[in-house]
């Protein structure tokens, strides 16, 4: 009710002010039109009483403020015009001082001040200093400001500035900043004098009051920084320590705010740059609710854009020692302010980072500082919780990343995991997300076995479980995308030199078989591959290098790599394991290394017998095994035939008939090798046939008997296709005669009553007979050998 | 004019880290029709951008597949062509035509697409073309040295089927173009 009382009868009061300026407006111009000295002093002075009030908040006195100037300057030109007056300006500056009240005295003072200047009967710096000296007579604070304000005005034009025309004897751009400084500090005290007005309760609305008449004293920093003879020198001589001093003094936490923000935005970066020192040795002095680190990151915001556009003045930095002079001003900050949270004091460091990253680049000593500062504010706490921190934290650093776009160069960066090390698990994990990201991103190579020692260091928290955290807690999807990106990331760590891609590969090792059953069979695949890259790296290179112990052989390697798979058998993931295995021993076959294929292929076999028990899984699994069996050449006779007959048990012995007959007729190749030293066993493979097709003519009865017709021909038209395979190859038990009867007896099957009729069987025998027909139609030897086949 | 990309064992995450920064520009969403794929991609993730690609997906089950739903082989007619799709490892031996030309007469289809071996060919027999596009990534295979990072893209128009093989070469994409013809009639 109050509030809404005194806002209704503000705007009472300052409408009964505006019709007083109105009123006595109208005979203002009556006498100015009149040239009435007399009565247009009479007329002002009373215009300019209504500006008396102690009644109206700034933002309503403003608007009486702006009718009185725009009548003020009317009275100026009238004052200009000593014809229209005929009082001579000496005489007018004392004439007005004869006004009853002094705010409209002094008002008036003023607007002669700036005629008096103009005219230059006297020195512009006299009138100057009598005019700021004189405005002491009003001690309110709004009224004061805005008085001043108004002298700040109309002055603004006639200070004696270099190349101005008021420059002149005695009178230089000295005066005038003295002038601009005076003006200055006495605004600030009556602004600061404001603070101790009100009563405490109304501390809300006096802050709002302070705020809106905030640009009135900021402005004389302005004009200062107009002022054309105000250089470098001035500037950090005169200027600025007159400007720190007033605002060190004030002990005023929202004027010091202000107004080293306001230091901050209106003088240029490079006054900055030299007077640094100066700048930040203010800061400690300042009252502690003072928002010191947003100065300060405005500050470091405002020399990094400066760095950036200006690349030239790089040199200047480093000789004024910036970041030093930045880095211990912060320090203290921090020291000083004891109560500061800690989610300041990282804010405060990721802006000097920024700044350093801008700045100074090159300089990964300064940016391990920055870091080495952090970690020594983070210590002696608890692993950090609060999400701002942490927050400020992964920016600190992402920061490096994305500057240097090269996650090598952070990873030399001392300090940089020992941030790491004090996030909690969930953050950590996050900021290791976002160090693989990076790499993946910008495609970086990791090449050294330390380099990525540190990495993964870095990353632990998605290697394995930290204390205090278990893999159950995690969203299966979250899980999954981790670690298919700590896989991705293995093939970003490569060496051209064998010996160091062999250190990397134990490395990672070492790091990954910490992982656990849930991440084994995500890292373990990636490793394996790398291994058997770098063997064949190795395979193909020229010789051993004589009489040297070398580390990196392909035989060590394939014992490394039976480590790696064997851990598989913790998750256990007999399926993955069967599948490296076997690649691990057509690898070895390749490096003509006996013993080792045929261990792997005794682990494959091992696993395929105990472990393999999903009769869909034994189907793939045993044609991976007969596949890559198939191309093996480096097996002597006994080891083959072991391998060969293992196989081909396993094959008879899968759940399902059509599985077995194709897996037993699929076995028919290891007898038969095409290339020059290659098996050709026609006699096994006529077995395996012949096998096959028993198995299918049995499958073909079972289905006779539990569904009472026939089952499609298709096992008896693929196994006819096997037979045309090897006849062609010249396997001479494959003859014509067995083709034919083949022939036969699928025709006979395809047509007897219980055959259900397949569309797909049937094509697939039609194109057989196709093929038969366009062999026998190319003439030749080809031609020849399919003549006797009738069809 | 119907554009069919063929490719298959990028083997993400086991053997490689992603598709070549040059090929992923060059597949761009809205410009094939569809994708045959041989399988062994072998995540979720690469069946999701692969289906950004081009919404109509078929795919073949390698042995590396962490879905395990993908089907052994698949038939589907683009125009005049019947294509189908294996991963071969079930095919042995391992990148023999002949026994793929078993398969293709199995499935009665024009053209076989086929992978495993991850090295590109593209060979016409009796029984119609046999096209293996390689490894989209280039990676490592027991089966073959130097694996470039290739894939294939058929353009289909009538009775006719342009084959592109794009193949990365020391850091630059080539192209190759292979013609084929199919007689009008189906193959009885």
């Amino acid at each position: 009710m109050m509030i809404s009382n005194g806002i209704e009868d503000e705007e009472k009061w300052l409408a009964e002010g505006i019709a007083g300026i109105q009123h006595n407006a109208f005979y203002l111009h009556r006498a100015l039109d009149s040239n009435n000295l007399r009565e247009a002093l009479k007329y002002s002075a009373l215009l300019l009483s209504e500006l008396r009030t102690s009644r109206l908040s700034p933002h309503k006195y403003y608007e009486l403020y702006m009718r009185a100037f725009d009548e003020l300057r009317r009275l100026e030109m009238f004052f200009k015009d000593e014809n229209r007056h005929g009082c001579s300006v000496v005489d007018l500056y004392e004439l007005v001082q004869h006004a009853g009240n002094i705010l409209p005295r002094l008002y008036l003072l003023c607007t002669v001040g700036s005629v008096y200047i103009k005219s230059k009967e006297a020195p512009a710096k006299d009138v100057l200093k009598d005019l700021v000296e004189m405005c002491r007579g009003v001690q309110h604070p709004v009224r004061g400001l805005f008085l001043r304000s108004y002298l700040a005005q109309i002055s603004r034009d006639e200070l004696p500035d270099i190349a101005s025309e008021y420059e002149g004897e005695g009178d230089t751009f000295m005066d005038a900043v003295e002038f601009v400084l005076q003006n200055f500090a006495e605004m600030n005290k009556l602004w600061v004098r404001m603070q101790h007005q009100g009563p405490l309760r109304e501390r809300e609305k006096l802050d709002k009051e302070r705020n809106e008449l905030r640009d009135l004293v900021g402005k004389n920093l302005h004009v200062l920084s107009q002022i054309e003879g105000v250089d470098l020198e001035i500037y950090r001589d005169t200027v600025l320590p007159r400007v720190l001093e007033q605002v060190v003094n004030c002990k005023d936490e929202l004027a010091q705010y202000y107004l080293m923000d306001c230091i901050i935005q209106v003088f240029p970066d490079e006054y900055h740059l030299q007077t640094l020192e100066t700048l930040l040795g203010a800061c400690p002095q300042l009252q502690s609710a003072v928002d010191i680190k947003t100065v300060l990151s405005r500050l470091m915001e405002r020399l990094s854009n400066y760095a950036a556009s200006s690349p030239e003045v790089l040199p200047e930095f480093l000789q004024v020692e910036a970041f030093t002079k930045l880095s211990n001003a912060i320090g203290k900050v921090i020291e000083a302010q004891v109560d500061m949270p800690i989610v300041g004091a990282i804010t405060l460091y990721v802006s000097l980072l920024t700044f350093t990253l801008h700045v100074h680049p090159d300089r990964l000593d300064y940016v391990d500082q920055v870091l080495g500062a952090c970690v020594k504010k983070l210590s002696g706490k608890a692993k950090l919780e609060d999400s701002r921190v942490t927050k400020q934290v992964v920016a600190l650093l992402s920061a490096p990343l994305d500057k240097y776009n090269d996650i090598v160069t952070a990873l030399t960066l001392s300090n940089y995991p020992r941030v790491m090390d004090h996030l909690d698990a969930a953050t950590n994990k996050v900021m290791a997300m976002v160090i693989i990201q990076s790499i993946m991103k910008n495609n970086t190579c990791v090449s050294t076995s330390d380099k990525v020692e540190v990495l993964f260091e870095l990353i632990k928290g998605l290697i394995k479980d930290i204390e205090g955290t278990s893999t159950d807690e995690l969203d299966e999807e979250d899980f999954k995308e981790e670690q298919n990106s700590v896989a991705r990331l293995m093939h970003m760590l490569y060496n051209d030199d064998p010996e160091e891609m062999l250190k990397i590969i134990n490395t990672v090792w070492k790091h990954i078989m910490a992982g656990g059953p849930k991440r084994l069979p995500f890292t373990v695949p990636p490793l394996v591959f790398s291994a058997l890259k770098l063997v064949r790296r190795l395979q193909v290179q020229d010789g051993d290098v004589a009489g040297e112990e070398v580390p990196a052989t392909p035989k060590k390697i394939f014992q490394l790599l039976n480590q790696i798979i064997e851990a598989l058998s913790v998750v256990p993931s007999p399926e993955l394991a069967l599948r490296l295995y076997l690649q691990c021993a057509e690898a070895a076959n390749d490096c003509d290394l006996e013993p080792v294929a045929y261990e792997f292929f005794t682990q494959a076999f091992v696993l395929y017998e105990e472990e393999v028990a999903d009769s869909k899984a034994q189907v793939t699994a045993i044609h991976l095994i007969i596949g890559t069996l198939q191309r093996m050449n480096v097996f002597g006779i006994e080891n083959r035939d072991t391998l060969t007959h293992k196989a081909t048990g396993y094959s008879a012995k899968l759940l399902k008939k059509p599985d077995q007959c194709r897996a037993v007729y699929a076995c028919s190749h290891l007898f038969w090798v095409d290339d020059q030293d290659g098996t050709k066993d026609g006699e096994r493979v006529l077995l395996c046939l012949k096998r096959s097709l028993r198995i299918a003519n049995a499958a073909q009865q079972m289905v006779n008997v539990t569904r009472g017709s026939s089952g499609p021909v298709t096992l008896f038209v693929e196994i006819l296709n096997k037979y045309l395979y090897f006849f062609e190859k010249g396997s001479p038990q494959i003859t014509g005669a067995a083709i034919q009867g083949l022939i036969e007896l699928i025709k006979t099957e395809m047509q007897s009553d219980s055959t259900t009729s397949n569309p797909a069987s049937d094509a697939f025998f039609a194109s057989t007979l196709r093929y038969i027909r366009f062999q026998k139609q190319k003439g030749g030897a080809m031609g020849e050998k399919y003549d006797p086949i009738k069809l | 004019m119907v554009l069919v990309l063929a490719l298959g064992d990028l083997h993400i995450p086991h053997r490689a880290s992603d598709l070549p920064p040059k090929f992923k520009s060059m597949l761009v969403p809205g410009k094939i029709q569809h994708i045959i794929c041989t399988g062994n991609l072998s995540i979720k993730e690469v069946h999701d951008y692969l289906k950004t690609v081009c919404p109509d997906l078929h795919i073949a089950r390698g042995e590396y597949d962490e879905e395990i739903r993908y089907p052994e082989t698949k038939t589907l007619t683009i125009g005049q062509f019947k294509l189908g799709v294996c991963h071969g490892h079930q095919v042995i031996p391992w990148g023999d035509l002949d026994s793929l030309a078993m398969l293709q007469r199995q499935l009665d289809v024009d053209i076989l697409v086929t992978g495993h071996t991850h090295q590109f060919t593209a060979y016409k027999h009796e029984a119609g073309v046999v096209i293996n596009p390689g490894s989209a990534t280039g990676s490592y295979s027991s089966i073959t040295y130097d694996v470039n990072p290739s894939f294939v893209l058929m353009d289909i128009d009538g009775l006719r089927v342009v084959v592109y093989v794009y193949e990365l070469i020391d850091g630059e994409v080539k192209v190759d173009k292979i013609d084929f013809k199919k007689t009008t009639g189906s193959n009885t």
